[in-house]
């Protein structure tokens, strides 16, 4: 099931899969991060946390290229390079959700998740006129992928259904499997659990865990519920006004004294 | 009742991703295939055909081709009317270089032509988005309208700035030239027309489609997925304009027999973004539906007070026929913004309950 | 060779060896940026309060034109005949809010631009069935506009100025400053900004829409009526004006379609560009590049400046 992704070299499992370095990024006056630098090893749940304007979407936005840094580098599967292009990182093995669903609205949720299919499938024009031979093979050998992504998320009888018709949080659902449709090496989550009750969490948690589980995908997530962060993550690094002030397991940041003055908290 | 797709079970994605998976929906086309290929050639009368159902067939290929511009990958087109010209002043450049080729062969080659300008005006699109996008399209409609008055070389310097068709055969038939009958040229049309909404078809449904889809819904997140925006963009220029063109080239050679530049003016532009709008952005058959429309309003408009017994002057039932258009738009707009073609759906949901009402 | 000669160096010797001949074209474009400016206002300031495209805008200039020469053909009074166009403006606006903007309420802008297609066919078919098709003469001597010319003696020759096209730039101008005015200092031009950027906020902030809608079509209609009289002036009142319209769209692209010191800075621009391009280098092409050079000014813009002038840099947050 895990075929090979693009390009950068083959990376085992507990090494480095992305790095971060000094990364600085600015706009216009502001800004949004400021000298950053992180790791994230193959095979991990890594959360990013931190209050909100921390820069954390703005940190995700550089890995997958759609913002620019000013300064710093980014070294992923092997490769470094100061910044990152969208096309890259998504032939590189990066996937991501969004903080504000980023579905195709007009689209079915079957067509969703066979779009996230796109980079892999190459069957010509003239195939795809006819919509025979190549282009149809193509078509039912993504479409049985697909159907186990959908079997996997639970999402079967909806597949049809345009997305903009969909609650939001199986609409989150929907764009997770678009995600992992492009069988990704490092998936990017952002706020996966924003606006979910305590059942939605628990079952997005569990697919999480699945997807970390089963097909060995890295993981970097944003989340603001710190429940869910200590106990899905390996490790954490927390961000605030743009800086690194921890970095470590769940137990060392809980305990760190900046992260609880700029973010935890204490229990009154 | 009637219209059930219970126990109509797949076995097999592709006959789950068929064009018409439903059994109702196969007889049914079969159906219309039926009556437009055999008896309406035979049962027709030739002004139908020539003054109705021709154009219609004609205008639904450009709207066909418009809506996969702009139904399916949002970018909005002002050219369209442009584009079919290059299709029409292609097309006779070519029966003039290659008075020997088939004449099918040369209107697929002047979609092509389209298609090359449809390239060159998509280019801006790398850097310009939305509606300024559609500036650039307006701009293409202008110059390449100018183009087909004052480059003389386009209708052979004949002093008219007209052109005539010639006359041409398809298996010793005349299709084309003043001899042609209207019921020959009506199959002709009616051919090359089920076959490029056929084609149509598949790409919309395959991963070009979805490509154009995600471009038009959020292209932000289509790139990060791995599409390339532009190769997406540009494609959608090159289909849209070739289906264009081959109207363009349809419309002078198997319905007008001759035409000037004022045919793929800026009117011709609007009027077909409003058979694609009324007949839903995002639709094949919505295009059909939209062609029939405004094509057929004005001449009801004109024959029905004829119909009841009033005398209206052909004037005043043109003037007419534009208030009524204006005052339908927005009615649809208000109604239905989604077309003939969700009213027509919604139709077809209805028919699924029947004869609950839900 | 010779070809870049033509292009690069021959029009501005042209330019130089007869000033007065480039002084003049400079005016006449000038004056026709004037009339293009006025249109984009009237875009302007429906965009600017409701979002929409009102691609509706050059006939309102037409039917309001028609009208006023209407009614002074049966007999009213020229300056009466104003008085009661105005009022038509007012109604017109009163029916466009209450019968196509209040039912589109927050539909999509595309929906909206479309539905303003469909009015503009509606005033097309009105117009001509109304007032009848053919030319019409601006009653410009019974508004006491003014006529004739100033001949000035300047750069070796002589520079001719209508007077009626300084009379149109002034009142443009005149427009334009309390427009701006209107909009950035008193209560309800904030209101209207409000609108512009969504309906259900300024819905739910007690902002009656109807009323700011009403307004702002109602000051587009006049706009529309003093750009149809300037029109008209100088050449006649006919259909072929909503042709006209369609160039404000590159002074919108160049001006921004928010912008109203903009659409005269976008209008004259264009208007000069168009002239200076039709003058000198036309007959390279053969004549009538009128037709599509502002558009490729435009385009060749947005290029370098894909938000227009004086637009906001589009930062798209994800």
């Amino acid at each position: 099931m895990r075929a090979p992704s693009g390009s950068g070299a083959e990376v085992a499992v507990g090494d480095v899969l992305l790095s971060i370095e000094n990364v600085s990024l600015s706009f216009g006056g502001v800004k949004a991060v400021s000298d950053v630098s992180f790791d994230i090893r193959k095979g991990e749940i890594r959360a990013i946390i931190g209050p909100n304007g921390a820069g954390k979407t703005s940190m995700l936005n550089v890995i997958n290229g759609f913002y620019h840094p000013q300064q710093g580098r980014i070294t992923f599967k092997g490769e470094t390079r100061s910044e990152m292009r969208p096309y890259e990182a998504a032939q590189g093995g990066i996937a991501r959700t969004f903080q504000n669903v980023a579905l195709f609205r007009g689209m079915t949720v079957l067509d969703n998740i066979m779009a996230g299919r796109t980079l892999r499938m190459h069957s010509n024009f003239i195939w795809q006129l006819l919509r025979f031979g190549p282009a149809m093979n193509e078509e039912v050998e993504h479409r049985h992928f697909v159907e186990e992504i959908i079997e996997f998320l639970k999402i079967q009888e909806i597949r049809r259904t345009p997305v903009g018709r969909l609650p939001y949080g199986l609409q989150k659902r929907v764009e997770l499997g678009r995600a992992l449709a492009m069988q990704p090496d490092l998936l990017l989550l952002d706020e996966p659990m924003a606006g979910m009750n305590l059942e939605e969490k628990e079952d997005m948690s569990r697919f999480v865990l699945d997807v970390n589980d089963h097909y060995g995908t890295t993981i970097a997530l944003i989340e603001h519920d710190m429940g869910v962060v200590m106990d899905l993550s390996d490790r954490v690094v927390v961000l605030d006004h743009g800086i690194k002030i921890a970095d470590g397991t769940p137990d060392e940041v809980k305990k760190n004294q900046a992260v609880i003055d700029a973010y935890l908290g204490v229990a009154h | 009742m009637l219209y059930r797709e219970a126990g109509q079970f797949k076995t097999t994605y592709e006959a789950d991703q068929a064009l018409f998976p439903i059994l109702q929906d196969r007889i049914g086309i079969v159906v219309i295939l039926a009556i437009a290929f055999i008896a309406v050639p035979l049962t027709a009368n030739t002004f139908v055909i020539d003054s109705i159902l021709i154009p219609v067939l004609v205008f639904a290929l450009a709207a066909i081709g418009l809506n996969l511009l702009t139904g399916y990958t949002g970018l909005l087109s002002l050219g369209t009317g442009a584009f079919m010209g290059v299709g029409a002043f292609g097309c006779y450049k070519l029966t003039t270089f290659f008075p020997g080729v088939n004449i099918v062969v040369l209107i697929v080659g002047s979609g092509f032509l389209a298609a090359a300008a449809g390239i060159i005006f998509g280019l801006p699109s790398l850097r310009i988005k939305g509606f300024y996008l559609a500036v650039a399209t307006l701009a293409a409609q202008f110059f390449l309208s100018w183009c087909f008055i004052r480059v003389a070389w386009l209708y052979n310097y004949n002093v008219s700035a007209a052109i005539e068709v010639p006359q041409r055969t398809l298996f010793r038939v005349v299709v084309t030239g003043p001899s042609a009958a209207p019921t020959t040229r009506y199959l002709l049309v009616l051919t090359i027309v089920s076959v490029m909404t056929l084609l149509a078809s598949n790409l919309i449904r395959g991963r070009i489609g979805r490509t154009w889809m995600a471009v038009r819904d959020m292209d932000i997140a289509a790139e990060l997925i791995g599409i390339k925006l532009y190769q997406t963009k540009l494609m959608a220029f090159a289909v849209s304009s070739f289906y264009c063109g081959v109207a363009g080239a349809m419309l002078v050679f198997l319905w007008l027999g001759n035409a000037e530049s004022e045919s793929f003016n800026i009117n011709q532009s609007f009027l077909i973004l409003f058979m694609v709008i009324i007949g839903g952005l995002g639709s094949l058959t919505g295009s059909f539906f939209g062609a029939a429309f405004i094509w057929g309003l004005p001449i009801v408009l004109e024959y029905a007070p004829a119909y009841f017994g009033i005398k209206v002057a052909s004037a005043t039932a043109e003037h007419l026929s534009y208030i009524t258009l204006g005052t339908l738009i927005i009615l649809f707009l208000i109604v239905e913004p989604n077309g003939l073609a969700r009213l027509w759906q919604i139709g077809k949901q209805k028919l699924r309950v029947w004869p609950f009402p839900y | 060779m010779h070809m870049l000669y033509q292009i690069f160096i021959d029009p501005f010797v042209q330019m130089g060896s007869a000033p007065d001949l480039f002084v003049q074209t400079l005016w006449e474009g000038l004056v026709a940026g004037v009339l293009y400016s006025l249109i984009a206002l009237g875009f302007v300031l429906i965009f600017k309060a409701s979002g929409v495209f009102n691609f509706a805008q050059g006939i309102m200039v037409v039917f309001a034109a028609l009208t006023l020469v209407g009614l002074y053909a049966h007999g009213v009074p020229a300056f009466l005949a104003l008085a009661l166009t105005i009022g038509v403006m007012f109604l017109l606006a009163l029916g466009v809010e209450r019968l196509v903007l209040r039912p589109l309420v927050n539909q999509p802008e595309i929906i909206l631009f479309m539905a303003t297609f469909g009015l503009t066919y509606i005033l097309i078919g009105g117009g001509e069935l109304i007032f009848g098709g053919d030319p019409k003469v601006m009653i410009s001597n019974q508004l006491y506009l003014p006529s004739g010319s100033y001949r000035i003696p300047a750069l070796g020759g002589f520079v001719q100025m209508q007077k009626i096209d300084i009379a149109a730039a002034v009142i443009a101008s005149i427009m334009v400053a309390s427009l701006a005015v209107f909009f950035q200092k008193t209560r309800i031009g904030r209101a209207l900004r409000a609108v512009a950027d969504s309906h259900r906020a300024a819905l739910s902030v007690g902002i009656s829409l109807e009323f700011i809608w009403v307004t702002v079509w109602f000051a587009a209609g006049i706009v529309a009526l003093a750009t149809g009289i300037m029109w008209g002036a100088r050449s006649d009142v006919s259909f072929a004006l909503d042709v006209i319209a369609l160039k404000a769209l590159p002074v919108l692209i160049l001006g921004g379609f928010t912008s109203i010191p903009g659409a005269i800075v976008g209008g004259v621009i264009i208007g000069v560009g168009e002239k200076l391009g039709e003058f000198y280098w036309g007959p390279l092409f053969g004549s009538g590049i009128e037709e599509w050079f502002a558009y490729v000014i435009a385009l060749i813009f947005l290029l370098f400046r894909p938000q227009g002038l004086f637009g906001e840099k589009i930062i798209e947050r994800i």
